[in-house]
């Protein structure tokens, strides 16, 4: 994978400013406290948390790499796929098991959208296929709610979540977020991997590249469309599962697609390692945004701080850090 | 047989301009209007009039504008519910600080500082594209409503940071907010300015500024090329956009529900609306009315159906329900027809030009 | 013919006759109708399900046990709002009408929809009861006629809150110095309280300091991380909604701030808050202003008659005990009472919305009758009149113990001078406003 000059200079212009501007606040001003031992813990807290983010945002990237649809529904999925898996484990089964069967559900969800969505509006504006995948949005919030119920429910995987004190005791990070983040960082190098060395990886990089190129020397789209759905769901039960752990699975669950939005457009649409470091951006840079420079305001910014980040970065590349650079013809 | 044309002759380019050429189409909008002003407030119950029509007007009037932004000028946003935000605390101000002011005057006004902060938000349209650009626009959304909660100048210092609009009148003793206003009175004055602002945005686009902002839409190298400058022609389908959705907020604030806090605006609202545009139809005035009233009145009936056909559900059994017809019927339209609702009508029409023949 | 156009037209005609229809469901002409705006689906809905379940079931006994009130029958009809201010107006208007003599009383459980409905209700002269939410300055009952507020409000809370920590400090003198945060969730509701801290924090001496966290509060670390590893407050309190609870408590634990000194209103209190929280939740406080668990009379009434025969609303009886369910149990109690009074008045019949109201101005729930409903230590007794729409006031202190919510307090009085001063001071700038004349109370 080839990065750009480009946007080595943006990213060391950014670890520098992620240092600089908060030490600069906190020589300006009297309410903002800055030592060093708590910076790295605001900035390694969100890392950790940028972690979690960009597992959700794997999803969108896995779905419109191949399809060039934006899937809105990835949220929805998160939930489902958290309270299908909930679901069956309070009906009796242990939790291996649960695990494989809504693996195994995820698929026919796949297959299902496939054929039942997608094969009808091939070929539309993206746009149509968005608002597509928003009426599978409403829907799976409707049927996951009539199957499993509207009540909190607890997923416990025996993480620990108490408080670890590093470094000689000096920095705190949270144990449950590092195991979190390995989780996301092994299934992140593992996708990135399969996009890059495998066959159907391959396949998939075409299909989002031209639906009809790619019938055209034979791929499979249906299939395609049916793998890249299905990992996309898997994605979205390991999201569900970590993210779950932490809230408790409930509705709520679904509105953590939109902390992953700007993650989306920092890293690129189509890019797998995109996703990873525009999480450890955006996840760090709100975190440090709002220590370090909200007191001066009101505080409460990390929403808006996000897009905006992930805004600025769009003005040097509109295309996202590593996304692909939009072509267009006259 | 009896819409066509044949015997309809134009005696000058002006009448061959007109937005309806054909006479049927004419009497069928008068028709319409005649009912709109005179027949349902007559016999509609006040349940009918505040709960139904009003929010189908007034959210109508909001996907107007995103849809002159989006369907006709090409710059997907999702700042919508900001917009309309800064439209009602921008009315909500200026009534507080100028009590003199008719509310049309305070809604107009609120409408163009609307407009000024649409553009400033326009600005990233300059650079950045499609999908990546709507979700640059929900960073205008979360800073605007983040900003009416945090400062409480907006608010007049409530504690609360509600705004309540006060009894304002339109002549006489014609209250349109307030207690003292009646569904029929609200109903009417809506009514009013969505008409007009549809009238102005239908004529608006099929001007030259309309013809830029299509241009735009469809290949904006090209249309740089041949001499269509980006930057106003960008900031003006923002501006305009943002108009209307101001003016959507302020309406929502005062007539319709009265008393609102930030989170009303917030970017469920956005996309809603956005929804609207789509299923409604992009780039067409029609498309934005046919959309409302898909996205306000469906729910209802969902809900009301069990009753309607007494069949007894559990209440939550029914909003679950009224989800998964909801996400179907958007799925069975989109897949009938995925350019939206307008282009059904528009089908529809060209049918009936030619009955009772096939082709 | 287009088959297309065929479905279009069917459909269209389908919508519009059924939301036409939508107002007109038949009623028994002389039950007392009553509306329910609930969430029983939603963001919410885990804090919803038991509130819903605690008022059906009120109303339920009633009818099963005495046969309604004063003979007349209850007719209860819920409506799910799932918290969507659009949905709740729309379910307010639907129902408002219905029965013979329309909706006696609207509880919509959100702040947003008491905000959206305060102009309709005095258009309807439909009473709106908000328990514990809404407007605190409708304890001016002279501007605000047609809004309740009992038991307690959110400013009141505030002042307990404080209360309790200079009780548990030895003296409001001990404050002097202290640190208090507020996590608060940036929505009207979240920012109710901050102007009474600011006022009690200038009264008392104590460093006040703000943390709002943006809707829906999924993410808190860096909120979390200021407070417990910067600021290092003595008590933090919290006025938070939904996920943000059980988030905010999460994170607490994460940064080591002892829960003992962590003091949430009660609506983040709920049962369905601590539960995700899991271990973390073990010793955090919170403010009830209702009794905790289900060993009262009235429980086993409802035991007896509802659930042992299959019809209680809850998943099972021992769901009975909630925080949740007992406010919904409050705010039924309220409603029935005030009918029977309305009724005692103006004959055994379906009474108005106005006859209500009426009855509401001089609601008055004493401890004997407590304790003849078996509620006597689950609910304060309520005493309202035409000026005063609030009370006492008072709210105690609860702590979750891993399972339950444990009593740690009595019942703690608010402020009542400040806080009354207070309110006529708001209700008074929104009477301005509003262009409202204070109706007299003689």
């Amino acid at each position: 994978m080839r990065i750009e000059r480009d946007v080595i200079y943006i990213f060391m212009a950014t670890l520098f400013l992620m240092v600089a501007i908060p030490w600069a606040a906190g020589q300006l001003s009297d309410e903002i406290l800055f030592e060093w031992p708590f910076f790295f813990e605001v900035a390694i807290g969100g890392l950790l948390a940028g972690v979690m983010y960009s597992l959700v945002a794997l999803g969108f990237v896995l779905i419109f790499k191949a399809s060039g649809v934006f899937n809105f529904a990835q949220g929805a999925m998160v939930l489902f796929s958290a309270l299908t898996l909930v679901g069956l484990n309070e009906l009796g089964l242990p939790m291996w098991l649960a695990i494989i069967a809504t693996l195994f559900v995820m698929l026919v969800l796949a297959i299902v959208i496939e054929r039942v969505v997608l094969r009808p509006l091939v070929n539309q504006e993206h746009i149509i296929l968005f608002m597509a995948t928003i009426g599978i949005t409403y829907f799976l919030d409707g049927f996951g709610q009539t199957l499993w119920g509207s009540e909190v429910k607890i997923l416990d995987l025996g993480i620990p979540s108490d408080p670890g004190f590093y470094f000689g005791g000096a920095i705190l990070i949270n144990d449950f977020d590092l195991v979190a983040a390995l989780i996301a960082g092994v299934l992140v190098i593992t996708l990135a991997l399969f996009f890059q060395y495998t066959r159907i990886g391959r396949a998939l990089r075409a299909v989002a590249d031209d639906h009809q190129a790619a019938l055209s020397v034979g791929i499979p789209l249906k299939h395609i469309w049916v793998i890249v759905w299905a990992v996309a769901g898997i994605v979205a039960l390991v999201a569900g599962i970590m993210w779950g752990s932490k809230l408790g699975v409930q509705f709520s669950l679904a509105l953590i697609a939109l902390k992953a939005l700007p993650v989306l457009i920092l890293g690129g649409f189509t890019s797998v390692p995109g996703a990873i470091i525009g999480g450890l951006i955006i996840g760090a840079g709100e975190k440090l945004a709002e220590v370090f420079i909200a007191p001066l305001i009101g505080g409460g910014i990390e929403d808006w701080f996000a897009y905006m980040l992930a805004l600025a970065f769009l003005v040097f590349r509109p295309q996202g850090l590593f996304g692909e650079k939009i072509i267009e013809r006259v | 047989m009896i819409y066509r044309e044949a015997g309809e002759f134009k005696a000058s380019y002006r009448e061959d301009q007109a937005i309806l050429p054909i006479r049927q189409d004419r009497w069928f909008m008068w028709g319409l209007m005649a009912v709109a002003f005179l027949l349902i407030p007559a016999i509609s119950s006040q349940y009918w009039l505040s709960t139904i029509m009003l929010p189908f007007l007034i959210l109508a009037l909001a996907a107007l504008g995103l849809n002159v932004l989006t369907g006709y000028a090409g710059q997907l946003s999702l700042g919508t519910g900001g917009f309309m935000a800064t439209g009602a605390f921008a009315a909500y101000k200026l009534a507080t600080m100028f009590p003199e002011l008719h509310i049309v005057v305070v809604i107009l006004l609120a409408g163009l500082i609307t407009a000024g902060v649409g553009i400033i938000f326009g600005i990233p349209s300059l650079r950045i594209k499609g999908f990546y650009l709507a979700v640059a626009t929900l960073a205008s959304q979360f800073f605007l409503i983040w900003m009416f909660n945090k400062f409480g100048w907006f608010t007049n210092y409530s504690s609360s940071g509600v705004i309540s609009a006060p009894p304002m009148t339109v002549f006489g003793d014609f209250f349109v907010t307030g207690p003292h206003a009646t569904a029929v009175a609200k109903y009417l004055f809506a009514l009013s300015l969505v008409v007009f602002f549809a009238i102005m945005t239908k004529n608006l686009v099929r001007s030259n500024i309309g013809r830029e902002w299509m241009a735009v839409r469809d290949m904006d190298i090209a249309a740089e090329i041949i001499g269509i400058k980006m930057l106003p022609t960008k900031l003006k389908a923002f501006a305009y956009s943002s108009f209307l959705c101001g003016i959507a907020g302020a309406l929502w604030a005062f007539v319709h529900t009265g008393s609102v806090e930030p989170l009303a605006f917030d970017v469920n609202r956005s996309f809603q609306i956005l929804f609207m545009v789509i299923i409604g139809g992009l780039g067409s005035i029609m498309g934005a009315f046919l959309g409302s009233a898909f996205i306000v009145l469906l729910p209802i009936f969902l809900s009301n159906a069990p009753h309607l056909f007494g069949i007894n559900i559990a209440v939550d059994l029914i909003s679950h329900i009224e989800f998964m017809v909801f996400g179907a019927l958007i799925l069975f339209f989109l897949i009938v027809e995925p350019h939206g609702l307008a282009r059904l009508w528009q089908i529809a029409k060209e049918k009936l030009r030619l009955w009772p023949f096939p082709y | 013919m287009n088959i297309t156009r065929v479905k279009t037209t069917i459909i269209a005609a389908a919508v519009i006759a059924g939301s036409l229809a939508g107002a007109a469901t038949a009623f028994a002409a002389d039950s007392q109708f009553i509306g329910s705006l609930v969430y029983r689906t939603g963001p919410y809905a885990p804090g919803g399900i038991p509130w819903a379940d605690g008022f059906a079931d009120y109303i339920n006994l009633l009818n099963a046990r005495d046969g309604g009130i004063n003979g007349v029958k209850l007719d209860l009809e819920e409506c799910d709002t799932a918290y969507n201010t659009d949905k709740g107006v729309e379910c307010y208007e639907r129902l408002k009408n219905n029965g013979a003599t329309g909706m006696p009383a609207v509880m919509p459980l959100s702040t947003g929809i008491t905000y959206a409905l305060l102009d309709r209700v005095v258009a309807d002269k439909i009473p709106l009861i908000t328990s514990g939410y809404g407007r605190a300055d409708a304890a001016d009952g002279r501007i605000f006629p047609y809004v309740f507020v009992p038991p307690a409000t959110y400013w009141g809370g505030a002042d307990i809150a404080i209360n309790y920590i200079s009780a548990q400090e030895g003296g409001y003198g001990k404050l002097k110095g202290k640190k208090i945060a507020l996590v608060y969730h940036d929505s009207a509701y979240g920012k109710e309280p901050i102007k009474t801290l600011e006022a009690l924090a200038k009264q008392h001496g104590f460093k006040f300091s703000k943390f709002p966290v943006p809707h829906p509060g999924l993410e808190q670390k860096a909120t979390w991380l200021k407070i417990g590893r910067q600021l290092r407050p003595d008590y933090v309190l919290m006025w938070g909604w939904g996920v943000m609870n059980a988030t905010a408590i999460k994170e607490a634990a994460a940064v080591g701030f002892p829960r003992d000194k962590f003091i949430g209103v009660w609506w983040s209190g709920n049962d369905a808050d601590m539960i995700p929280a899991g271990k973390a939740a073990t010793g955090y406080k919170s403010l009830q202003f209702n009794g905790v668990g289900s060993d009262f009379g009235v429980h086993k009434q409802i035991k007896k008659e509802l659930y042992a025969k299959g019809k209680g609303s809850a998943k099972s009886a021992e769901n009975t005990g909630e925080v949740a369910y007992n406010r919904g149990l409050q705010s039924a109690l309220i409603l029935t009472e005030a009918l029977q009074a309305a009724m005692n008045h103006y004959g055994n019949k379906p009474v108005t919305g106005e006859q209500v109201a009426w009855a509401l101005d001089r609601l008055s729930i004493t401890e004997d009758r407590l304790k003849e409903i078996g509620a006597d230590g689950l609910f304060d007794p309520i005493e309202l009149s035409c000026v005063d729409h609030l009370g006492k006031g008072r709210a105690k202190v609860t702590q979750w113990d891993g399972k339950q919510w444990k009593t740690i307090s009595d019942w703690i009085s608010p402020n009542s001078e400040m806080l009354r001063a207070m309110y006529e001071a708001s209700a008074a700038q929104y009477a301005k406003e509003k262009g409202i004349t204070p109706r007299p109370c003689g």
